[in-house]
């Protein structure tokens, strides 16, 4: 009861709010246009015809053309559906071990919190982006094992949130009730904390899905990107950058569909910050 | 409506970017086209990708170091414009009739850059530190074959070989090491691999490690001095950058890719500015099959294979018509390259023909061809970081699906390529390439001696009448015996098919107009550096 | 405080050995040894001559034995020697490029607490306005846009077309020949582009944080009771909310400090300014195991010790940490 008090708040506050609302707009246009990929694109995104490299676009190819002749509109939509994989897959592996630390070692406390908490340090010393650059690099460069990575390098940040809000609900009255009515530690867990542990999570969530996509076009920058042939839009704008001058459509295209992408994420979770925030007064 | 404006507005900003009206760029005189007068001065400024690991030759293996090192040092002898072998360091050599002993005769009077004179115990002490097994080096294995060795005195260097062994003169291209400042102590830890010391047209000024390398003319050089005066060599670890810096004027010379040079350079701007050269390259790219492997060990599936390959459109489309349709090991135009094999021209008609002879006739619901129940499907591996080669596979496996074989692509790092599956034969087929060496010996490559782990032959390659060629080849002296023999194995190499060779490329360098006396050969461009020259009233450097 | 500062540092010593265990882990992850790079390829070389490098470099003992011996040198402070073929101590190497790294996101860091501090507090005050939400969009495609993309077309608009600023580098050709103040216009003119590239792209997180701490202070009562005695909206802000608002955001900057050590590879290699991205990429790309675990080491550990001097900070700043009550 009191919860559905709670999400019909944050719903008014994130409709009124434009920019979020704008960013959901576009992150459900995006999914649409990766499940839709096979049947609105034009051409295939393997389609070469090398006697049309490079082409501006035109009717026939309203993106222009690769440099191997290949249709870079259809190459990228294809993009969206891996961008939209990478993200999701590597976010999810790190809010799923940053969740599951965070409430082990809040809960517990004593030694297992101190042993978690001071892995979670370590890691956090190391610069994330080296981490997962060694590692692509020395295991071999496969869309999993990248989504795998940022997974395994992002989970920190939502190790300490939820541990932080698991602290501070756990001593409150209802569950101490619970736990004195005899109720077992994993239902306390998630039943209880988690669902009030998860608005801090989700933001991270969003924002981890705008980093990933970023770090798939560094890594194709660096050559250990989402391997060719198949089209990410990191490795569409990386093949587009010794042309930047001439055919300006290569790097274009990958870089505003990054671009807008992100900043819808972005807005998104901002939006969901704002509209969770408690102290958030109406003008 | 303001998203739509916005995205004009974005639209129209990215293209005032690259409009056509040229900005303020920096104020170069156009030079005047004429060759002018040959005057000493001004610098050249190179772009490199990588930086040089060490600038002592014998322990390093990476072009940046070889490049610096090339114009520092010398070696016995070197190749002239036309590939053919000159003396550098030594005068002249004799090879006794039987073709064991050759005998060197020194140049006198050359100095090394620290003012002590070159004499053959130099020489000397380069053949022991590269044959000694603590000496890390990757150059060690042409020395091996000598026998031994002698100073005869100052200026005479005797080198007996076991067995004739063709390849003899070119080892002795390379660098010669300074006994005086190495002898006695461990190379490895020398000061000469950032202060390197040698007797060629260049002395070592300064390296600041990861920006540049500055290195001057060798006033006393023995051919005369260099008419350029400097050579600054630039690190630039990315191709865009380095192009920007082309354009403004930041370098004056760099190796463009084919897309470059063609889409790119076309503006009178540039042209007024910059000269192009185009030249084939020596190196060859092909696609090797792992002949282990039973799918490929029937050679009329890899002739099938080339057969339905189009090459031509792998040269068009890849390299935009800069470069050439490679049939054998060997660059169009050398001594050694035999003009009349026939290969496999592109017959997809052909290639469904010998496949059927060799099984494979049926073809499952995808279209793909089978034999015995299983799908003719296959992986080609190669190298990340070559533009080139990945569009070469993707090519081949648009062909390949439309004659029913499906082709996987897989790209991976260099040292886990090597390490993980050339080394260990976990392949069944690869886009690579190899340089080619002047000296036409291939014994390394296809010999069936060869077909060790982290050898090689790794495709596996065994024919005893090519096998015999190679010994053949490179037991004499003799030019027209050497001929034979390498035309007779570009033969059998046509009909065997154990690589299908694809494309020799064109070298596309671009150098700044102001340098005059550039002149293209068959060894390329660089050959004659020492007489490049800018004439005084465009000297850009002082 | 001593005693508080005496455990951290005892805490320090499991956790720098686990940053060794971690970082040694990660190199062996990888299939494939070094010398492979070097011999590349090469149709001169033998298996002799890889046995023998192989050995050079230590690489025939088992893992263990590798782990411990690397260990009991790090505890000496002997980074050993890079497996390139300058075989340079890995110290100097890194030596050579932290400053460079460290000056250029020393800088960064500057301007961009120079810039997001004013737009955090503009956004604030004018909350909800157009100017609000064009600053938040603003900041926010800063945040977005691909860096390298950003930079090659600043750099083909400044660099190429108009000719104002150097397209790469530190330093001109030449530079050692001026005098002293031509110098260091030069280099600030090479830094411009990176520096500002780096900053536009770290604004959004920190004006935003601004903005959001601004927000709070300023609903506090206590700047209601000051609008009420009558003082200009000026006093107000910045005498009163400043300050506190200002607060949180210190403790950023305390945060970022660990950050200075990494440099970013993108950047570095774009723009080739010779840092520690670009040492640690090329070490990865080279399988130089000495170098990239020097660098994993020495990074972190710097790490380490700067959130222990960050920590240390607090604990000076807020007296309720150093009087052994709950901190923040």
């Amino acid at each position: 009861m009191k919860e559905s008090f709670i999400y019909q708040v944050f719903w008014k506050r994130f409709q009124a709010n434009r920019f979020a609302l704008t960013g959901a707009a576009v992150v459900i246009f995006l999914f649409a246009l990766s499940f839709l990929a096979p049947y609105i694109t034009p051409y295939g995104p393997d389609d070469l015809d090398l006697y049309h490299v490079l082409l501006p676009p035109s009717a026939a190819h309203w993106f222009g053309t690769d440099d191997l002749g290949r249709d870079v509109l259809t190459r990228v939509i294809y993009g969206a559906r891996i961008s939209l994989l990478v993200g999701f897959v590597a976010t999810g592996i790190a809010v799923i071990i940053g969740t599951v630390i965070g409430l082990v070692s809040g809960y517990y406390h004593g030694w297992v919190d101190s042993i978690l908490m001071r892995f979670t340090d370590i890691m956090l010393c190391f610069p994330t982006f080296f981490l997962i650059l060694a590692v692509i690099a020395f295991i071999g460069q496969s869309i999993w094992y990248i989504m795998i990575v940022i997974g395994l390098t992002g989970w920190m940040g939502v190790a300490r949130l939820v541990r932080a809000e698991v602290l501070s609900i756990r001593e409150r009255d209802y569950v101490m009730a619970v736990r004195a009515l005899g109720a077992r530690d994993i239902r306390i867990i998630f039943r209880h904390i988690l669902p009030n542990a998860l608005s801090p999570v989700l933001v991270s969530a969003t924002l981890g899905v705008a980093g990933a996509i970023l770090t798939e076009s560094a890594l194709s920058f660096l050559g250990i990107g989402v391997p060719p042939p198949t089209p990410s839009w990191g490795n569409i704008l990386t093949s587009g950058k010794d042309y930047i001058e001439f055919a300006w459509w290569l790097t274009l295209y990958p870089g505003l569909a990054i671009t807008v992408t992100v900043l819808a994420y972005y807005l998104v979770g901002e939006g969901i910050r704002d509209a969770m925030d408690p102290r958030l007064t109406r003008k | 409506m303001m998203v739509k404006r916005a995205a004009w507005l974005l639209l129209l900003l990215y293209l005032t970017f690259f409009s056509a009206c040229d900005g303020k760029r920096k104020e170069v005189a156009a030079p005047h086209r004429g060759p002018g007068e040959p005057a000493y001065g001004d610098s050249i400024v190179v772009g490199s990708i990588g930086q040089p690991s060490t600038l002592i030759p014998l322990l390093a293996s990476d072009s940046a170091s070889h490049d610096v090192a090339g114009l520092v040092y010398n070696g016995l002898v070197r190749y002239d414009k036309n590939l053919k072998l000159e003396g550098e360091l030594a005068e002249s050599w004799d090879v006794s009739p039987d073709g064991l002993v050759i005998t060197f005769h020194l140049r006198q009077g050359v100095k090394w850059h620290d003012g002590q004179l070159f004499t053959s115990h130099d020489v000397l002490y380069t053949y022991q530190v590269t044959i000694d097994p603590k000496t890390p080096t990757a150059y060690a294995d042409a020395f091996k074959q000598v026998k031994s060795v002698e100073a005869l005195d100052d200026y005479t260097f005797r080198v007996t070989y076991a067995k004739p062994f063709a390849p003899a003169l070119e080892s002795w291209g390379m660098s010669i090491l300074p006994a005086h400042l190495l002898e006695g102590k461990d190379i490895t830890k020398s000061p000469l691999a950032y202060r390197p010391i040698g007797t060629g047209p260049y002395v070592f000024k300064e390296m600041v490690p990861a920006q540049k390398v500055i290195l001057e003319s060798n006033k006393d050089y023995y051919e005369g001095r260099p008419f350029i005066d400097r050579f600054i060599y630039r690190i630039i670890p990315d191709n865009s950058t380095m192009f920007m810096e082309l354009k403004a004027g930041g370098i004056d010379w760099m190796g463009l890719s084919p897309i470059q040079y063609s889409r790119e350079t076309g503006s009178p701007d540039f042209s007024g500015h910059f000269d192009k050269y185009r030249y084939p390259a020596s190196a060859f790219t092909y696609l090797g099959y792992n002949l282990r492997n039973p799918l490929f060990s029937d050679r009329r599936v890899r002739q099938a294979l080339t057969s339905a390959i189009n090459k031509d459109e792998i040269v068009h489309g890849v390299l935009l018509g800069m470069g050439q349709v490679a049939h054998g090991p060997y660059k169009p135009g050398t001594w050694a390259y035999n003009p009349h094999i026939r290969d496999f021209d592109y017959n997809p008609g052909r290639a469904v023909e010998l496949l059927a002879e060799a099984g494979w006739r049926n073809r499952n619901e995808k279209g793909i061809l089978e034999k015995n129940g299983k799908p003719f499907q296959f992986t080609i591996l190669t190298n990340q970081g070559n533009d080139e080669r990945l569009k070469t596979a993707v090519i081949i496996q648009h062909r390949l699906k439309a004659i029913g074989v499906d082709v996987k692509i897989q790209v991976r790092e260099w040292a886990s390529f090597l390490s993980q599956h050339i080394d260990k034969g976990n392949f069944e087929a690869v886009i690579l390439g190899w340089t080619i060496s002047p000296d036409p010996d291939l014994f390394d490559i296809f010999h069936s001696s060869k077909t060790g782990p982290r050898e090689l032959n790794f495709i596996g390659y065994r024919n005893a009448e090519v096998d015999q060629l190679l010994v053949d080849g490179r037991s004499t002296f003799d030019l027209e015996e050497r001929r034979r023999c390498y035309y007779r194995m570009q033969e059998v190499l046509a009909e065997d098919q154990p690589y299908t060779f694809l494309y020799v490329p064109d070298a596309l360098p671009v150098v700044s107009a102001r340098f005059r006396g550039i002149e293209p050969a068959p060894a390329g461009i660089m050959y004659n550096f020492i007489k490049w020259y800018v004439p005084k009233e465009e000297q850009l450097y002082q | 405080m001593v005693q508080y500062l005496l455990k951290r540092l005892i805490m320090m010593v499991p956790l720098f050995l686990g940053i060794t265990l971690i970082t040694f882990v990660v190199i062996h992850i990888a299939p494939g040894e070094p010398v492979e790079m070097q011999v590349a390829m090469n149709p001169k070389v033998t298996a002799e001559a890889r046995e023998r490098l192989r050995k050079f470099y230590g690489l025939d003992k088992p893992l263990y034995v590798q782990y411990a011996v690397w260990v009991k040198k790090l505890a000496m402070l002997d980074f050993g020697r890079s497996f390139a073929p300058d075989n340079r101590p890995v110290v100097d190497k890194i030596a050579e490029r932290i400053p460079v790294t460290l000056s250029l996101n020393i800088i960064s860091l500057i301007i961009e607490f120079g810039l997001a501090v004013p737009i955090g507090i503009l956004a604030a005050i004018r909350r909800d306005t157009l100017l609000d939400k064009g600053i938040t969009v603003f900041v926010f495609i800063g945040f977005a846009v691909p860096t390298f993309w950003l930079a090659l077309l600043c750099m083909y608009l400044f660099g190429v077309k108009l000719g104002w600023l150097p397209i790469s580098g530190l330093h001109s050709l030449g530079s050692e020949g001026f005098t002293f103040f031509h110098w260091l216009g030069d280099l600030l003119k090479h830094l411009i582009l990176p520096v500002s590239i780096a900053a536009f792209g770290s604004l959004a997180g920190l004006s935003r944080y601004m903005r959001s701490t601004m927000l709070d202070v300023i609903r506090q009562d206590y700047i209601t009771t000051a609008r009420a005695k009558g003082l200009p909206e000026k006093t107000v802000i910045f005498r009163h909310a400043l300050r506190n608002a200002l607060l949180p955001v210190i403790t950023l900057l305390g945060l970022s400090v660990p950050g200075l050590i990494g440099g970013s590879v993108i950047f570095e290699t774009i723009f080739a300014i010779p840092g520690m991205g670009q040492l640690f990429y090329g070490g990865v790309m080279a399988r130089d195991y000495p170098l990239v675990m020097g660098i994993l080491v020495i990074g972190a550990g710097l790490t380490l010790i700067g959130n222990l001097l960050a920590d240390v900070g607090y604990a000076v700043a807020d007296p309720r940490i150093r009087h052994g009550g709950k901190g923040p």
